[in-house]
């Protein structure tokens, strides 16, 4: 072999390390979320949003006159703003898992079946008024008990004694979606009221209007415990990622991890869904457009994505709620709209290798 | 080290693909699994490598049954190039190398000095080196199987399993990548479709039929004109290799059933 020139020995050329790229997105989520703070039907300075904020946190004193202002803030807007971020976080890391978990580049954290099952749930609750003992948490508790159904179906229905394979989890996820899309729309023609069917598409589309502090915590702290979570199973990923024989070779055993990424995920998606509804195309195009910077390496794909995710939705928010103000559009209208020329662009633009080729 | 695969039997929903196959490999050989397809080549390398569990016998490497090790554990002492070939991400190739690191590593560790020293001396020792930015997917076939070869050197194993590492390459890549196999010095299993070759490369080869062990031996004892008939169903004649002297097949025609030829 020619192996008597080396030497020299060269260091292993690397991809740049992610270091600066989480920095900046560090940086810019905060800014990001000032500004939709800041920004919408009533303009609140830069500063006063800082101090109304500060002394939410803080429990501070404000001028009476500054109530009104303030109440915007910390009760509308900053609510709002916070999930807008945790739910971007928490599409794009599902995302990425889940397209590892099923080996499948077209995969998104709806695969499995999720958003269709939240969206029977949610369907029922906007069309016939089920749930109503929960009262203003019916909706998300009818999404979440939905997600969890249908996740449950798709998990016993792929099952086999070899464990989940990738293909099974896709196309059984796929056939059902289809089955619980096809009784959200009985449910839709069946709405006795008009406004009903339209309130019901826009859940669908994915929406943060109305959401209060309370759906705030829920939410964060699965995204967080996921994220952290998917963090350590990091190195495993990419070796699932080449292959079960391959992971298995390299001591990652795959039927557990891919069972326990499934439970992870389909959790993590459960309360976003029953918090944001279904937000498309985040979850899809998230993982793909930092691959195209990070690389494949899912340890650094990880730490990127979840940042990269939550900017996208503070700013798809901010738009969702002053681009036709005072009139506001689905989360997945936006996502799509911007997303979808971006990616597009950028898969030709780049050489980006994917899906085999 | 020596690998030992003692009375393995494999079923798979009810199919029992391995009965009560024992293959003994000393340290620094290159043992060569050979038989028709379906003979349980496959099979018996999965349940090396951990892929497919065997539902009795044991598998042993200098003694310790890998079977009742952790999987790192495992890893740390066998690597495998599987026949797997789809892949959907586009890793670089040092990414790829870097994964043969991962039974070292603890879940939160970063590449150490010594991990990226390790990849770097195993790329060098496929003549990879200068691959090691480019992205795996857009490798010829050849170049892959170097790259996968020397993940599994990454893992620094005391055993290397190959499932038809030469598929789909042309004739000089198939004996190179042989020639880097035995190279390597590290005990290998070494499934092979090429009989020819697996004269050439292997120190000993198993012949393996509907599931267990026909014979084994030197290629020299073990492809004669008889057993090629029994096992493969083809007429031979062995020549020497002028140069070698290992036993080269010429093949006639294909044996009706009956044998009548």
């Amino acid at each position: 072999m020619a192996t008597a020139s080396g030497t020299v020995a060269p260091q292993s050329p690397q991809r740049r390390s992610p270091a600066l790229l989480v920095v900046a997105l560090a940086l810019a989520l905060p800014a990001s979320m000032l500004c939709a703070l800041a920004l919408g039907a009533a303009r609140v300075p830069f500063g006063d949003v800082l101090g109304y904020v500060g002394a939410g946190v803080s429990g501070g004193w404000i001028d009476a006159a500054d109530l009104p202002d303030y109440q915007i803030v910390w009760q509308v807007r900053l609510p709002r703003v916070l999930l807008a971020a945790v739910v971007g976080a928490g599409l794009a890391a599902v995302g990425v898992a889940s397209q590892a978990l099923v080996r499948n580049a077209l995969a998104d954290p709806f695969v499995l079946g999720v958003s269709s099952g939240a969206s029977v749930g949610a369907t029922a609750v906007i069309v016939l008024g089920a749930f109503a003992a929960f009262g203003v948490y019916a909706l998300s508790v009818a999404a979440f008990l939905g997600a969890l159904g249908a996740t449950a179906l798709v998990y016993l229905a792929a099952r086999t004694p070899q464990g989940l394979t990738p293909l099974r989890l896709v196309l059984t996820g796929t056939a059902l979606a289809y089955g619980f899309s096809a009784i959200t729309t009985v449910l839709v023609f069946l709405a006795p009221r008009g406004d009903a069917a339209r309130s019901a598409l826009f859940w669908l589309l994915g929406s943060l209007g109305g959401v209060t502090w309370p759906s705030v915590p829920l939410a964060a702290a699965a995204v967080v415990a996921g994220v952290g979570y998917l963090l350590l199973y990091a190195r495993a990923l990419n070796a699932l990622a080449m292959g079960d024989e391959t992971a298995a070779a390299l001591g990652v055993e795959p039927a557990p991890l891919r069972r326990r990424l499934f439970v992870v995920s389909a959790a993590v998606t459960g309360c976003l869904v029953a918090v944001s509804g279904a937000v498309g195309f985040v979850g899809l195009m998230v993982p793909h457009l930092v691959r195209m910077v990070t690389g494949a390496d899912h340890r650094r794909l990880l730490a990127v994505a979840p940042l990269a995710g939550a900017v996208l939705l503070v700013w798809v928010d901010l738009l969702a709620r002053t681009l036709v103000a005072p009139q506001e559009l689905p989360l997945g209208v936006l996502t799509a709209a911007i997303g979808v020329p971006v990616f597009v662009w950028l898969i030709r633009r780049r050489a980006y290798v994917f899906g085999g080729r | 080290m020596d690998v030992g695969i003692e009375g393995l039997t494999v079923t798979v929903a009810g199919a029992r693909l391995v009965a009560d196959l024992s293959v003994a490999a000393p340290a620094g050989t290159v043992v060569g699994l050979v038989g028709p397809n379906g003979s349980g080549k496959s099979t018996t390398l999965r349940s090396v490598y951990r892929a497919l569990r065997p539902s009795a016998g044991r598998v042993l490497v200098d003694g310790d049954d890998l079977w009742r090790l952790t999987a790192r554990d495992s890893a740390r002492r066998v690597a495998a190039l599987p026949q797997e070939r789809h892949l959907e991400f586009d890793f670089t190739v040092a990414e790829v190398v870097a994964m043969g690191r991962s039974p070292h590593q603890g879940r939160l560790d970063r590449d150490s000095d010594t991990d990226r020293e390790v990849c770097a001396a195993a790329l060098r020792r496929v003549g990879a080196d200068h691959l090691s930015a480019r992205g795996f997917l857009t490798l010829s076939g050849g170049e892959r199987q170097r790259v996968l070869i020397a993940r599994a050197l990454a893992q620094e194993p005391k055993v290397l399993v190959l499932d038809e590492p030469t598929n789909h390459l042309d004739i000089r890549h198939q004996l190179e990548i042989l020639a880097l196999v035995r190279a390597t010095g590290v005990t290998a299993l070494v499934a092979l479709h090429d009989l020819n070759l697996a004269a050439t490369a292997c120190d000993v080869l198993y012949v393996l039929d509907d599931g267990g062990v026909v014979t084994s031996g030197s290629p020299c004892d073990v492809l004669t004109p008889d057993l090629l008939a029994a096992v493969f169903g083809v007429r031979a004649h062995v020549l020497e290799h002028p140069v070698t002297g290992a036993p080269q097949l010429v093949f006639s025609t294909a044996l009706d059933p009956e044998g009548t030829l």
